[in-house]
């Protein structure tokens, strides 16, 4: 009942949160690319902040997820159960979609996972990078997920509810693993794998474990993503560009740390939008100027992160989480 | 193979671990071609020799990290060669590996409840912390401390106390006085002698084989992967050879 509490406040807060922000379009688009975001970094920050592996396909699950769960979501709309209103059997449909999605790309993770019992490091980091373009590649060449010109037709059930519910159940997942002995395991094999293994721990299981966990999230995410895209298409949006991108936010927010997952998350999805926004006030009524200091925001935002990794290279938060203050907070008054 | 030469009557015991002819390869390198030893109940063992003669390789192979090309290991009559070191911890065996090894960014408290584990018995747990404080005061001190910003010693101590938190009937240990200075050095073998009266076996590896000797009931002692004299601490102690071999005397 303890743990029942909290998700049904979250429950609420979203709800209403979702009929206030429905009357900005721009607003609901942002927050949705924000919590696909925060789903990936979170779900990444298992493998390369809690258990130490460097991952960099994270987009390889995502994308196995996205197309998955388009392709099923597509498949489930031609049928009516009837006995439920439509707008409950869309979103029925989605979460099976979402969760078939998550599965199939646990499923990739667990392979992926098993090489990683014997690589290390750079060697796994080479592995995963392979992997994300193989999808790529699977994906281009088979025409029923749409082939290069991409999967359309997707119903578009995913809400500003859905993701952030998504996002709540990750971080609270993230969260009481950290606090398990589960997770105790896996920071020790971050630590020293050697000495992990002396205590008991079976490395190699743990390992995989980290990589289905992780991978099941990253496709939830991109199930929630191809569910708002008119069209997902194995480029941009998947490519490896995609997979640094989520690396660059949990080491940004400090590897191991949940709370700096969804906190660079957040701003690094929101910075490039924040520059435009102010560019075009800069540039006024000049179209071209303003275009042309747009070009700017690509390097500076370069530059962000290079004055950050040498101010404090630990990232935001390090491993600290913004819920251990709150407990020594309580735990100095008590 | 030649009989290794036998110094000494070993005090009868219970058997705990008993390893015949183990084999351990490293590619086309062979390591180990051979080794045979025992551990009774209770009793501290030691394995010294140069640097190469195997005796880590040794101590990986019986705690399962790494798997032997040959050879039996049994642990309390259980034939357990070839198991994963995950599978040794709950029958009672713990390792502290070479170079401490402790989790660096973890404090004192995490890195010993790490030791536990496998445990669920919450009072064991709790009466066994007390007890390692009792023999590393200094670590209760350092409870909330990170591992890492330890000295040398006390990083020992924490690898020594969080082997202990398994509870194992037999304690591995690689090392202990790797890189300390001959005072700390002193202060570990003293408690480990206790842990051993307390009747926790002990098979412990070590260069310095005078400290090894002084505690060790029985000793083997190892060139190039084979074991090549064996007998009870005192009479290798004594014994012309060591003295001239290990001893610089």
């Amino acid at each position: 009942m303890k743990s029942f509490a909290p998700v049904a406040i979250a429950i609420v807060v979203l709800a209403s949160l979702q009929v206030l922000t429905s009357g900005s379009q721009y607003f609901v688009y942002l927050s949705l690319l924000v919590g696909v975001n925060v789903v990936l970094a979170v779900s990444l920050n298992v493998i390369n902040g809690m258990t130490g592996q460097f991952s960099i396909g994270h987009a390889g699950f995502m994308a196995v997820g996205a197309f998955s769960s388009a392709l099923m979501s597509q498949t489930l709309n031609e049928y009516r159960l009837g006995f439920l209103p439509e707008a409950v059997e869309h979103q029925l449909f989605f979460v099976i979609s979402l969760v078939v999605g998550g599965v199939l790309a646990g499923g990739f993770g667990f392979l992926v996972g098993l090489p990683s019992l014997r690589l290390r490091g750079d060697y796994l980091a080479i592995v995963t990078l392979g992997f994300g373009e193989i999808i790529l590649v699977v994906v281009r060449n088979t025409p029923t997920l749409g082939g290069a010109l991409g999967l359309s037709g997707t119903p578009q059930h995913t809400s500003f509810f859905m993701v952030w519910f998504t996002v709540f159940i990750v971080v609270l997942f993230a969260r009481r693993l950290l606090a398990s002995p589960h997770g105790r395991n896996l920071v020790a094999i971050r630590e020293d794998e050697v000495a992990a293994e002396a205590m008991g721990v079976d490395t190699t299981s743990y390992k995989v474990r980290s990589f289905v966990v992780s991978s099941f999230f990253a496709g939830v995410a991109g199930g929630l993503f191809s569910h708002f895209q008119s069209i997902i298409t194995p480029g941009d949006s998947f490519s490896f560009v995609k997979s640094m991108e989520i690396v660059v936010m949990i080491v940004a927010g400090g590897l191991g740390s949940t709370t700096g997952a969804v906190v660079a998350a957040v701003v690094l999805t929101l910075l490039p939008e924040a520059m435009r926004a102010l560019f075009i006030t800069i540039g006024g009524d000049n179209a071209s100027l303003a275009q042309s200091i747009d070009q700017l925001r690509k390097p500076i935002f370069g530059v962000l992160l290079v004055v950050m990794m040498l101010t404090r290279p630990q990232g935001l938060f390090g491993t600290h989480e913004i819920w251990d203050l709150l407990k020594r907070k309580k735990g100095a008054a008590s | 193979m030649a009989e290794p030469r036998r110094l000494g009557e070993r005090a009868p015991c219970e058997p705990l671990l008993d390893v015949n002819g183990l084999e351990v390869s490293y590619g086309a390198i062979k390591a180990l071609k051979g080794i045979s030893l025992s551990v009774g109940k209770g009793e501290a063992v030691a394995l010294i020799g140069a640097n190469g003669a195997g005796k880590t390789s040794t101590l990986r192979a019986v705690s399962g990290m790494i798997k032997p090309g040959s050879g039996v290991i049994t642990l309390r009559g259980e034939s357990v060669g070839g198991l994963k070191s995950h599978e040794m911890v709950p029958r009672g065996l713990a390792h502290a590996p070479e170079g401490r090894g402790v989790f660096p960014n973890l404090t004192v408290q995490e890195n010993l409840d790490l030791g536990a584990y496998l445990r669920r018995d919450k009072d064991g747990i709790a009466a066994d912390l007390k007890k390692v404080f009792g023999f590393f005061p200094r670590l209760e001190e350092r409870r909330l401390q990170m591992a890492g910003t330890l000295s040398g010693g006390e990083q020992q101590m924490l690898a020594i106390s969080r082997a202990l938190m398994s509870r194992p009937t037999l304690l591995l240990l690689d090392e202990p006085s790797l890189g300390l200075a001959p005072q700390v050095t002193q202060v570990i073998f003293r408690i480990l002698r206790d842990i051993n009266a307390q009747g926790t076996s002990v098979l412990l590896v070590e260069q310095n084989a005078h400290l090894a000797l002084s505690l060790a009931q029985w000793a083997y002692v190892l060139e190039t992967g084979e074991v090549a004299m064996e007998g009870t601490g005192q009479a290798l102690l004594a014994s012309e050879d060591i003295r001239k071999a290990y001893l610089g005397e």
